[in-house]
């Protein structure tokens, strides 16, 4: 299928097709369970059935007698091969650091602790053997539920406290003051529930040690942060190791981190010399791989009369469980920073708390300290329904313009190049407001439970900038073979982004070739040098600019050559369409191809002093100052009354992520999170039971949206260009922070005649039917 | 655990292995005739991304046992396009709507579809949007997937 090609630039800004697609339309991807290697075992674990216990007695002798059991280890065996390690990513200053090891050693602490790690020839066997251990516990009384854990007897004795971080900003008595003298005063606790990621493809790893060296294939999107984790676990330098993503399979944060099951697979491979593949399967990928969003927020908002915001109080708990992969307070401290978001607030404080308990731990997860949108735009409509305002006037009265900007929020973040106040325009325009409040009030005095809800938000374009100020680079390595083919290789990362098909289109426009001409590498720590990876939103951005910046450097010494062999100067040179021609009309010009073999096979024909061969490289990064995205979301809702059913109308987003490499894969990325979104508003839930056992442990039980679930999502663009060299800015994460609050908006909006707060998450059909009931006949 | 001998003619290619009675149809795919196209999200029969198509019915091979699969044609994802590549309509379809990000789920999408489109009479519209209620799809939202099904259907529609 051919490019769709437009005016002007011929790949960028088009709606190209993916490249990817057609390995993965015909079952050729390569994913880790793809993977197979010589003489490869398998692995499992055997987990712990109890939230909490002490670990009696564990016997392998049966298991390890099963013919095509090749190894059995418990913490005895493996621990003093892997050097503890914290989490990897969002420290938080002061959180209570968990050391990961990859088994249990004295006792258990979530259902699903991996206990013991069974080898064997195959993953039947394994099974079978894990099934003969026979692990002794004693049980103890769990903590279950985070909003009581700072009391109670401790997760991890050596830590002695379950509080991971409490942190406070300094009380203000102008703050106070402000709250005293609003008009309005709004306060609400919201609660929302834990969540998993659930990529399609679940975790998996498949290590092989040969001769000095380590060969990782991880379904992972950060190839070289993994890399340097593995090294540091399992005690390996980074030139001893390489770590490989293909194809993966989804990852939504959660394959951003390097977990304790693959750490012990590694450090298994490494001892027995021999490639052990472990996949996780759903029920533990449901149950251990990592939660996140239970958080419940105090949020305190202050309004004058004219509905302008004179105060603001952000007060975050959420529950780490056991082991997380995420700094305690690392997330609930980002959503306190980005909590006001696209509005004025000139007082502001906020509580960040973090506790552990007897679950699985918490992960990253697509934005997330989304719960700063969710609050912040329930409150506005909560807001907006107290003072018998429109909601959108009462944003129009606060959102931060363009003549603001550069704008500086209370806690110190920057933004520039944001446009939430015409986002939210561009969408109400989408929408037609006015039609909608008709068929509204019809529908309302028809008994109907229609609602309109709406997100306006702004995201960092790369979190991995973020205003702690951890910041990683990205690089990309552009070779123009000798057949003038264009080879890239990148620090970045997959996970379904695209970036196979956008790097390519970006290149191809930068070197004047058509993009079948270029190919682009990524995903393996053996092709390019270090980098973040993917996560964060940060591709188009990081990704995208180093590639931009050297291809430029690629662009200048291609015309500098092709300068010297036309006797032309190279400012009168261009490149296009495979060629180097002259700009001013002189009849002379030189195909890539024949420059890029004179450049590796007839070297003397170079400009003096020239370096040979067409190679070029380029790192990107930025200090404090980050581009951020921003959009507006609106949900057009209805409630069936009897079942609780919410069934979504209409969903219009209007985004700007500054310049669109490809609008098709932004629409695609802003999709999945926003379907993502809805799933948490409507359907997920990675419930407990007081006894620490999770009951959602399989996709009967957690539900997610399927097709007929969802709306056709209406997509209108603006485009302000960041400051980065490419113009783009971040938006994998938008969708899945900006959505859920238009759609739990939208439900409150169509119970509002009832006079109901909504602020419990999930809104599944009998919360909803309670809250219809609640209201009285 | 018994083993067996089976012959199963998988995209045309009769496949004889020797398979324990419990493995299944999805992992003898994808292991013993090493087609690993066929994905496996959660092996309870719920995610459909292991549907391989069966006598023109969509089949979720994890729910299935092998020895079930004696003597029986099916067709995989790797079966679909043409011997010189080409893409068939449905996976030309996802390809132009964008019906795919990371492509863990793909494969049963496509077969599914597949199996829909070249039934006799191909099935509709709605048959196809319902039959998508036995796909997760993580990734794309499924606004790709319905805007190819829109067209698949009302291609089929034109031809037949």
């Amino acid at each position: 299928m051919t490019a769709i090609r437009g005016e002007g630039a011929r790949f960028m800004g088009q709606r190209v097709l993916r490249r990817e697609d057609l390995r993965l339309l015909t079952g050729q991807g390569q994913f880790v369970d793809d993977i197979v290697l010589p003489g490869m075992l398998h692995a499992t674990f055997v987990r712990s059935t109890v939230a909490r216990a002490r670990i009696a007695g564990i016997d392998i002798q049966a298991a390890r007698a099963l013919p095509g059991v090749h190894a059995i280890f418990t913490a005895a065996d493996l621990s003093r091969h892997v050097k503890a390690q914290p989490y990897m990513h969002s420290n938080a200053p002061g959180a209570a650091q968990v050391l990961h090891l990859p088994l249990a050693d004295q006792d258990v602490r979530f259902v699903g602790d991996p206990v013991v790690l069974v080898i064997a020839t195959d993953r039947y066997i394994a099974e079978d053997a894990a099934e003969l251990v026979v692990v002794d516990y004693e049980p103890e009384d769990p903590v279950v539920d985070f909003l009581t854990a700072r009391d109670a007897p401790p997760v991890h004795a050596e830590i002695g406290t379950n509080v991971g971080l409490e942190f406070a900003t300094p009380d203000d008595p102008g703050l106070e003051k402000a709250f005293a003298g609003a008009a309005h005063v709004i306060t609400e606790t919201f609660s929302q529930q834990r969540h998993a990621c659930v990529p399609m493809e679940t975790r998996g790893v498949v290590a092989s040690w040969s001769a000095g060296e380590m060969t990782v294939h991880l379904s992972t999107q950060i190839a070289h942060m993994a890399r340097r984790y593995i090294g540091l676990a399992v005690g390996l330098g980074d030139h001893q190791l390489r770590v490989i993503a293909r194809d993966v399979g989804g990852g939504f944060g959660l394959k951003a981190h390097v977990d304790r099951e693959e750490i012990g697979v590694i450090a298994a491979a490494k001892l027995l010399k021999v490639p052990v593949k472990w996949i996780e399967d759903r029920v533990e990928h449901l149950t251990v791989a990592g939660h996140a969003r239970q958080e419940t927020v105090t949020c305190r908002m202050g309004f004058d009369a004219q509905g302008r915001i004179v105060a603001a109080h952000f007060d975050h708990k959420d529950d780490v469980g056991s082991f997380p992969l995420v700094s305690p307070g690392g997330i609930g401290m980002m959503a306190a920073m980005y909590f006001t978001g696209p509005y004025r607030v000139p007082r502001y404080g906020f509580r960040a708390a973090s506790y552990f308990t007897n679950t699985a731990g918490r992960c990253a997860y697509r934005g997330p300290w989304m719960t700063e949108s969710l609050i912040r735009e329930s409150m506005m409509e909560i807001a907006a329904r107290q003072m018998g305002m429109d909601p959108f006037e009462l944003r129009r009265r606060n959102v931060i313009t363009a003549a603001e900007q550069p704008f500086t929020t209370p806690t110190g973040l920057t933004f520039y190049a944001v446009t939430p106040a015409e986002s939210m325009e561009q969408a109400l325009k989408m929408l037609d407001l006015d039609a909608f409040r008709a068929m509204q009030a019809q529908a309302r005095a028809e008994g109907r439970l229609v609602g309109l809800g709406a997100s306006v938000y702004i995201e960092p374009s790369s979190a991995g900038s973020n205003p702690q100020g951890v910041g990683p680079s990205d690089v990309a390595e552009i070779r123009i073979e000798p057949d003038g083919r264009v080879n890239v290789q990148m620090s970045a990362g997959t996970g379904g982004n695209s970036i196979e098909t956008t790097m390519a289109q970006l290149i191809a426009d930068e070197l004047g070739v058509d993009m079948e001409q270029v190919s682009v590498r990524f995903g393996d720590t053996a092709h390019a040098g270090f980098g973040a990876g993917s996560g964060g939103s940060r591709q188009a951005e990081f990704g995208g600019s180093a590639a931009k910046l050297a291809a430029a450097q690629m662009r200048a010494k291609v015309l500098k050559i092709a300068g010297h062999l036309l006797e032309l100067d190279p400012g009168e040179l261009e490149m296009v369409d495979g060629e180097i021609r002259s700009t001013a009309g002189a009849n002379k010009w030189i195909s890539l191809g024949e420059l890029a073999g004179i450049a590796y096979l007839d070297v003397l024909r170079l400009p003096a002093g020239m370096e040979a061969g067409l190679e070029t490289r380029a790192r990107y990064h930025r200090g404090h100052l980050q581009n951020h995205s921003n959009a507006t979301h609106l949900c057009v809702c209805e409630i069936d009354r009897r079942t609780g059913q919410v069934r979504i109308l209409r969903w219009l987003v209007s985004e700007d992520c500054g310049v669109m490499i490809n609008p098709m894969i932004v629409e695609g990325q802003v999709a999945g999170g926003v379907v993502q979104g809805i799933g948490g508003v409507l359907y997920e839930h990675a419930a407990y039971d007081e006894d620490g056992n999770p009951i959602a442990t399989s996709f009967k039980d957690y539900l997610m949206p399927l097709a007929l679930d969802v709306p056709e999502i209406e997509f209108g663009h603006l485009v302000t260009p960041g400051d980065a060299p490419n113009g783009a800015k971040g938006i994998g994460e938008g969708g899945a922070i900006v959505a859920p609050a238009a759609l739990l908006n939208a439900v409150a909006d169509a119970l509002a005649p009832l006079g109901v707060r909504v602020n419990t998450l999930p809104l599944s059909p009998s919360r909803i039917l309670d809250l219809i009931a609640s209201a009285g006949p | 655990m018994s083993e067996h001998t089976i012959t199963v003619t998988v995209n045309g290619v009769p496949m004889t292995r020797q398979v324990p009675a419990r493995r299944t149809l999805a992992d003898f795919l994808r292991i013993d005739c090493a087609l690993t196209g066929t994905h496996l999200g959660c092996e309870h029969g719920v995610c459909g991304a292991c549907t391989v198509v069966i006598d023109g019915n969509a089949v979720r091979s994890c729910l299935m046992f092998a020895v079930q699969a004696d003597g029986v044609e099916v067709r995989t994802v790797e079966g679909v396009a043409a011997p010189d590549g080409t893409l068939s309509p449905v996976q030309r379809l996802l390809r132009e709507e964008h019906g795919l990000q990371c492509g863990f789920c793909t494969p049963g999408f496509v077969m599914t579809l597949t199996a829909l489109a070249e039934r006799t009479p191909p099935a509709s519209e709605e048959e196809m949007r319902n039959a998508l209620s036995g796909h997760i799809c993580r990734c794309t939202g499924y606004q790709g997937i319905l805007r190819a099904v829109r067209r698949l259907a009302r291609g089929a529609q034109a031809e037949g």
